[in-house]
């Protein structure tokens, strides 16, 4: 779960993290508000959306005076950011973050990632801030500091002060960059974390060491223990169908395509999709329903996928191990029936009892196009979208 | 001898009086596992399946002689579990729970290097499907009879992309020597390259599949394992060259977050290791099958 730059650094700030002062503002009135009470004549005010690349896409504007907030805020809110990271549609703009601009002497990378090859905690730095890291590692790869948290005893002070000389800091400066290691990184463990990145971290000119933006992701694992964060998800920054799918346990990720895929098991609904792309389509996405594929899964399913409205076919590949076949064949024809489909609907059923679950399909009466294998399936698919298409647009021709 | 399960492997399963776990326990007994008892705190005495159930692992393991456990407890106590099970002398441990947080799978690995390297319990899983070592014994819940016994052994991350592959396997009547399931979390308790190993000291193991995902370097580091100290001709297949960059695709571990983590970044990387890599998932038997043609 991704949380807002401005609830990342108030967590932060309560692990000891320094940064600038700031305040949420959900109207330009507000944020213009906000700006008297924080003082001073110049302020940041940042968009809060749940992506990167905010600077770069307009989301983020240095202003003057609070004509100029008002100016900006009545550009950013209500609008949708689109960032590299948002995709096409970009993400809506519903509050502003305020905050005192700070001189900015230097600005540092700081990250701390879940490192899959040593399996531990992996904290990345770089004196080169401000860029993004996947540039940083193309263009400066020397620059990039790492170091490897030993689980059984945490951040050592001594870690945490190797990566400020290796970044170049000034003595009298390296106790408050050992604090803001040091706070990161119980708030990664303490809070189950999964990713904390600062970039960037900024040397003011009054020798400040400061988190001018902050990002946060948790485990959803974990989210269970630690309600205070769960309570920070905001569901207008995720994609509609797939908060709805998650609220029904059903792991769904929406693509380009128009052939809707429902399948059980995350590594077969993958294998299904690429096998799609060689039968010569496109997927609509990534369904995994779940080991088991009871009826009301599938149903669930058709519905979740069909809410998609550039499908133009349903392939249905379910493996049955430890359910049957024959049961999952009836789920498929009562969601049908239920559901009135009118494009067309391939399934592929394999494992236990498949001859049965054959029988129930072919009896039902309803145009269901049966496969065997995993390519004849794809096969079909792709073939019954592209004569859908053609017939479709035939009829639209003749009217 | 098969790797990590065989026909005298004495098994617990960990949670045993859940509902999940009572139905894999019969279907296991079924299959012929010598389960000898069942695992939950405050449920000893009483019987599943016509197994004694223990309060702790250490007195299962002292009534029984257990050394393989499965573990079905729910994610917010698994963990404990599985180091309960390392602590108690089990040999081999499967977890089939999915959900538990990362980092305590980070404390369960640095728990169990505690314990001397031949002291040391083998984890598989969390989030898997569990192991067979078909017509010996089964530690999981995959179905048993989609598997003949053979000399394929088996390594992937994916419960049904697996049967999918045994069953392709079985149409043309071979067999597997041992089905291995990592599982497909991000921190997991055995890597593609751990299992590798095992198989290639294995007399029953002729060739070795591999079936990969997106995300993660486990498949980028195999690859170097298998150019160096593999001997055994491998073919491997990776799911997910339609998955969009960032983004996970159910497991969770299968997300594209760095360079070669993505499908085809790593079919380049493990090709160029000399492994024979099924360009799709319908062809894994087919190659397979090409490549023992070869081999025999």
């Amino acid at each position: 779960m991704d949380i807002h730059e401005y609830q990342a650094k108030e967590v932060l700030s309560n692990f000891g993290v320094a940064i600038p002062s700031g305040a949420l503002a959900y109207s330009p009135e507000q944020a213009a508000y906000r700006a008297r009470e924080l003082g001073g004549d110049r302020w940041i005010v940042k968009a809060q959306v749940h992506a990167g690349g905010r600077g770069k896409a307009g989301g983020v504007k240095l202003c003057n005076s609070e004509n100029e907030i008002h100016e900006a805020c009545d550009n950013l809110f209500g609008r949708k950011l689109v960032t590299h990271q948002t995709g096409p549609e970009g993400k809506g703009i519903y509050r502003v973050y305020v905050e005192s601009a700070v001189p900015i002497d230097r600005e540092i990378y700081l990250g701390f990632v879940l490192d899959r090859s040593s399996q531990r905690v992996m904290i990345v730095a770089s004196s080169e801030g401000g860029m993004e890291i996947e540039e940083i590692s193309a263009e400066r790869p020397d620059s990039i500091v790492r170091s490897i948290v030993e689980p059984a005893v945490g951040l050592q002070e001594f870690q945490a002060r190797e990566i400020a000389f290796d970044l170049g800091l000034e003595p009298r400066l390296v106790q408050q960059m050992v604090r803001t290691l040091q706070g990161c990184y119980a708030a990664f463990s303490e809070l189950d974390a999964t990713m904390v990145e600062i970039n960037p971290l900024v040397i003011t000119g009054d020798d400040r060491v400061l988190a001018l933006d902050a990002k946060m992701s948790f485990d959803d694992n974990a989210l269970f223990r630690h309600p205070q964060i769960a309570e920070l998800r905001d569901k207008s920054q995720e994609d509609p169908r797939e908060s709805r799918a998650a609220d029904r346990g059903l792991s769904y990720v929406g693509l380009d395509g128009n052939i809707g895929c429902i399948v059980n098991g995350a590594g077969l609904a993958m294998a299904t999709m690429d096998t799609i792309k060689l039968a010569g389509g496109e997927p609509a996405n990534f369904l995994d329903i779940g080991g088991g594929a009871s009826p009301e899964r599938v149903a669930k399913a058709f519905r979740l996928v069909l809410s998609d409205k550039n499908v133009q076919a349903v392939l249905v590949n379910i493996f049955a191990g430890i359910n049957r076949c024959d049961w999952v064949a009836e789920g498929v024809v009562q969601a049908l029936r239920e559901l009135e489909i009118d494009i067309p609907v391939i399934v592929r059923l394999a494992g236990t009892n498949v001859e049965e679950g054959q029988k129930i399909l072919a009896k039902s009466g309803l145009p269901i196009i049966r496969a065997t294998t995993l390519m004849e399936a794809a096969e079909r698919a792709v073939g019954a979208w592209q004569r859908d298409l053609t017939q479709n647009t035939k009829v639209r021709a003749v009217q | 001898m098969s790797i990590l399960l065989d026909r005298d492997s004495r098994v617990i399963v960990q949670g045993i009086t859940g509902r999940m776990a009572r139905f894999h326990t019969k279907d296991m007994l079924a299959y012929g596992t010598n389960v000898v008892g069942g695992v939950v705190p405050g449920k000893g005495g009483e019987t599943v399946e016509g197994v004694p159930v223990f309060d702790t692992v250490k007195q299962a393991v002292e009534a029984t002689g257990a050394d393989a456990s499965l573990v079905f407890v729910p994610p917010p106590f698994a963990a404990d579990s599985i180091m309960e099970a390392a602590d108690a002398g089990i040999r081999y441990c499967v977890c089939i729970t999915d959900g538990i947080p990362a980092q305590d799978m980070i404390r369960v690995k640095r728990y169990m290097y505690r314990y001397p390297k031949d002291k040391r319990m083998v984890l598989t899983g969390p989030n898997c499907a569990g192991t067979i070592s078909p017509g010996k014994a089964l530690l999981g819940i995959m179905p048993g009879h989609i598997y003949l016994p053979g000399n394929v052994g088996i390594i992937g991350r994916s419960g049904t992309l697996g049967y999918e592959a045994a069953a392709q396997l079985k149409e043309r009547g071979i067999g597997v020597s041992t089905s291995v399931g990592i599982g497909g979390d991000p921190i997991n308790g055995s890597s593609f390259r751990d299992v590798l190993e095992r198989f290639e000291n294995d007399d029953d193991t002729e060739v070795i599949a591999m079936i990969g995902e997106i995300g993660g370097p486990q498949e980028a580091e195999a690859a170097e394992f298998i150019r160096d100290h593999i001997t055994k001709p491998v073919i491997a297949y990776v799911a997910g060259l339609t998955a969009p960059k960032g983004r996970t695709m159910g497991h969770a571990g299968a997300i594209i977050s760095a360079f070669g983590e993505s499908a085809s970044e790593k079919v380049e990387i493990l090709s160029a290791a000399g492994v024979t890599v099924a360009e799709n998932p319908a062809v894994i038997g087919e190659t397979i099958a090409r490549v023992m043609g070869k081999a025999a």
